[in-house]
């Protein structure tokens, strides 16, 4: 297959950035996104270019490192699938792609396609944990847990933090990430004692920098590539309001 | 035992020795504990759990990743689940039981003393873990839930659909999180540790790049605990993170840490094939679908090319025309043997011309029966997520179709030699989960690489670096303007010189492939001393080549994933070739590790213990010296050692 492939490209956090457009040829149809992006890599080298900068790790959809914005979409035009499970079969041999970075205030570019995310650390290190010492834990089998609840729990826990739910909203809202966190561990009773807090902490923290706010247009839920639920937003709420009205 | 390698195992009964060596090692005052730097380099379960723990005793800790947040550490892939003793099951597991699966499992290649503290502390693994909020599968009573795993014949996997990894590693992060908070700890995402910088032979920090701005930074400390995983990816192809490399330890190892077993790496059996010449990656797919699914090829040649040409589906293939070939050669543990024992029969299945895709190199993972066993809900609630990852890739549905599987390399047994305390023979420097090479001899039991991980992390390294810190809590903080620092720095900067130097035209990739080629050729599932000498020549001229040929754009100072890969190649070429002498030298077969002069006539591996019963332990001499081979004997006290079967 071959391929026209328009990218965003940006020397650093400083430089104006531009898109540039290069031709990309005999890919298989069986190849990733990703490696598609290699190819192209490889034959900048070869000429003396500056290969495309873009971040990736597992490359089997866990380690939430990819973060492309493919034609429009975070993602890309598959549904709930990162960018490294983005197979070239979902594209018409010839088309023109258009590669950008994630885009929001709180994720400052670092080169081309690899943005800042620091950010969603730092919301996590304002509450996102419970807070066990090493060692002091009673028995597993102490703390039982319905077999619904931990599985509730777990859809929200399986966030990959790659941040595509703030790139896809129109505000740059970080709430489906936040409420994920939180209600995951709200859900649980070894969560319960600090829920609110923590709640309250995490959206405070996310306020501080500079995320936007959450509109309920619902637009991250369809592009998150781990389909989290909107419902867990409203739990997030309902912990966060319930730690105002104790004030 | 040589002088250079003690491994201060503690006398006294096999399940009294942990309690022992705990009684005996010195402790820091709180006071004391805040004057002490630590430097822990790797956010993978290891790292961050160490990181978490020793922040929370009151030491003062940096913590290093190569990724933009700890929280993508290769950790985070692990799928199937992590073993503990807890016999929730009631089939009569126990501690020694999973003490034992592992050294046999590992074909007697690992330390009893290690091994057995691992198994005592899985249990308040799996609790801290729970506390921390980690969602694990629970039944319907609220109790935790297990499955199986290969080489063991009850069910002590605790896991959390096939994302126990990334569970786990969210939880670790997470504690790691509360302590950065708490100011104990310093987090420095986006470094690499680039050199070891070690005093008066003792390991006193790091130089490190600040893969952001391309700066090196150095960092001081009173010990440094090495955390980076392992070095599969010199084969290239693995289903190891991009990212993943041996760099770190390799930086220990010319800084003087003994290198233990670098041969033993691991194969599993359940990948999805190689579909092109354009692949960097390959994915697993856990261990945990072996419970449920039947491994097969045809038994008629005339299916085979029929399977080949698309003329037949395998569904259409008839029950008695297809060879169950674990099932038929292990029928004690069939499906779940371990992985080597997999891995091997897969490949004799297929170089006896049985593979079932166009290359010849696949295996059918077939769950048709699980199906009409336990119906689509069950197997959905099981699989699920492994089905649709399968099908996303593969395009073809495993509801329809067996999956597609062929072995690949997955893990690194071998690793950094380090004694019971697991300090390296570098004092003050420690090596922890898969980075160390203590606990799996020639194989790795599936579940337990996570189990290692937080073992090492949260409860032994945490109060064994104690031993050592005890005697630095006088000692100034170090400085960094130290001449030392100077060195370390000023090398590597001679070595990224050296390589913008090169101009060449070769992308990195290009070269790295040809290493993977020649690793999976000659050090791979199947060895000889014929081919292993090959190996070691074609890795040299490739080196050379590499310093010859290899292209690296842009420039130090600014984000350069080239220069990044091109650093870590460098010392791929280097472990791959350590690899490989280690090999050589080995002339056995056991676990993970297959000489081909070494195998029983029904072509099961063939250990020589009464030559081979020790950890190689591989000493630097300099660059194009040849290193030397130092021998820890392996002692088995309480247990026999005896020839793995898992046929009856």
């Amino acid at each position: 297959m071959d391929f026209k492939v328009k990218i965003w490209r940006q020397k650093n956090a400083k430089a104006q950035g531009h898109f540039e457009t290069y031709d990309v040829t005999d890919i298989e149809s069986d190849a990733s996104f990703l490696e598609m992006l290699d190819i192209l890599n490889e034959k900048l080298i070869r000429e003396g270019g500056d290969p495309v900068a873009f971040d990736h790790d597992c490359r089997e959809g866990i380690c939430g490192a990819c973060s492309l914005y493919v034609d429009g979409r975070a993602h890309g035009p598959d549904d709930h699938v990162t960018t490294c499970q983005l197979f070239m079969r979902h594209f018409k041999n010839g088309a023109t792609i258009t590669v950008e970075p994630w885009r929001s205030a709180a994720f400052p570019v670092i080169k081309d396609l690899v943005v800042d995310r620091t950010a969603f650390d730092k919301i996590l290190q304002a509450g996102g944990f419970i807070s066990v010492r090493t060692g002091s834990a009673q028995d597993a089998n102490n703390i039982l847990i319905p077999h619904e609840t931990a599985e509730k729990s777990m859809d929200a826990a399986a966030c990959i933090g790659c941040g595509a739910c703030v790139a896809t909203c129109k505000n740059g809202s970080a709430m489906l990430f936040v409420g994920a966190r939180v209600s995951s561990l709200a859900l649980l009773p070894q969560g319960r004692p600090e829920a609110e807090r923590r709640a309250k902490a995490m959206v405070a923290k996310m306020d501080e920098l500079g995320f936007g706010n959450c509109t309920n247009t619902r637009a991250c839920e369809m592009e998150c590539p781990k389909g989290i639920s909107v419902d867990h937003i409203a739990r997030l709420n309902r912990e966060f309001l319930k730690a105002e009205f104790r004030g | 035992m040589e002088e250079k390698l003690i491994s201060k195992i503690p006398d006294g009964p096999l399940a009294e020795k942990w309690t022992k060596r705990k009684s005996e090692i010195r402790l820091v005052s709180p006071n004391n504990r805040r004057k002490l730097e630590v430097i822990v380099v790797g956010t993978g379960l290891g790292g961050s759990s160490a990181a978490a723990t020793l922040g929370e005793l009151g030491y003062n800790v940096k913590i290093f990743c190569i990724s933009d947040s700890p929280r993508r550490a290769h950790s985070i892939a692990a799928q199937g689940g992590i073993n503990a003793a807890k016999n929730y099951q009631n089939d009569n597991d126990s501690v020694y039981r999973l003490f034992y699966d592992t050294i046999k499992g590992g074909d007697y290649r690992s330390r009893e003393a290690n091994v057995y503290r691992l198994a005592e502390v899985s249990t308040a693994i799996i609790d801290q873990c729970v506390a921390q909020g980690i969602p694990f599968a629970r039944e319907y009573g609220g109790y935790l839930a297990n499955r199986s795993f290969g080489g063991v014949q009850v069910s002590r996997t605790f896991y959390a659909r096939g994302q126990t990894g990334q569970q786990l590693l969210l939880g670790a992060y997470a504690a790691l999180n509360r302590q950065i908070a708490a100011g104990t700890v310093k987090s420095y995402p986006r470094h690499e540790m680039l050199d070891l910088v070690v005093i008066n032979g003792q390991a006193k920090g790091i130089i490190a790049r600040n893969l952001a701005t391309g700066k090196l930074e150095r960092f001081g400390a009173h010990a440094v605990v090495i955390a980076t995983g392992g070095y599969g990816r010199a084969y290239y192809l693995s289903t190891n993170a991009m990212n993943s490399n041996g760099s770190a330890a390799w930086q220990c190892y010319k800084k003087g840490a003994f290198f233990g077993n670098p041969c033993f790496a691991q194969i599993h059996p359940t990948c999805i094939p190689v579909h092109g010449t354009q692949q960097c990656k390959l994915t697993l797919m856990s261990e945990s679908l072996r419970n449920d699914g039947r491994i097969w090829v045809p038994k008629k040649m005339e299916d085979v090319y029929k399977l080949r040409k698309h003329e037949i589906k395998a569904s259409q293939i008839p029950e008695e025309d297809r060879d169950y070939y674990l099932e038929r050669r292990y029928p004690a543990f069939g499906n779940l043997v371990p992985r080597d024992v997999a891995s091997r029969a897969a490949k004799e299945r297929c170089d006896a011309g049985f593979g079932v895709n166009e290359s010849g190199l696949a295996v059918y993972l077939d769950f048709s029966d699980a199906i009409k066993r336990l119906g689509h809900q069950r197997v959905q609630e099981r699989y699920g997520n492994l089905f649709e990852m399968y099908e996303k890739i593969t395009d073809s549905s495993p509801w329809k179709e067996p999956m597609m599987i062929y072995p690949a390399i997955h893990y690194t047994m071998g690793g950094i030699w380090v004694d019971y305390d697991l300090q390296t023979t570098v004092p003050g420097l420690y090596a922890i989960g898969e980075a160390n090479f203590s606990d799996h001899g020639g194989n790795r039991l599936g579940a337990s690489a996570l189990m290692q991980g937080l073992a090492d992390g949260y409860f032994v390294l945490p109060v064994t670096i104690a031993d050592y810190l005890s005697h630095k809590f006088a000692e100034p903080k170090t400085d960094t303007n130290a001449p030392e620092f100077e060195e370390a720095e000023k090398a590597v900067q001679a070595k990224i010189d050296k390589l913008f130097a090169v101009k060449g035209t070769e992308p990195v990739d290009v070269i790295h492939k040809k290493l993977g080629n020649i690793m999976w050729e000659y050090v791979g599932m199947a060895r000889s001393e014929e081919g292993l000498k090959v190996a070691i020549e074609k890795i040299k001229a490739l080196k050379a080549e590499f310093w010859q040929t290899v292209r690296v754009p842009g420039t130090q100072y600014e984000f350069n994933q080239e220069l990044e890969k091109a650093l870590r190649l460098a010392d791929f070429l280097e472990i791959g070739e350590l690899m490989a002498r280690d090999a050589l030298n080995r002339n056995e077969s056991c676990g993970g590790h297959f000489r081909v002069e070494s195998q029983t006539p029904e072509g099961e591996a063939k250990r020589d213990d009464e030559n081979y019963m020790y950890v190689a332990a591989w000493e630097y001499q300099g660059e194009d010296k040849d290193p030397v081979l130092h021998k820890e004997p392996l002692k088995y006290e309480f247990i026999k050692v005896a020839t793995r079967n898992y046929k009856d």
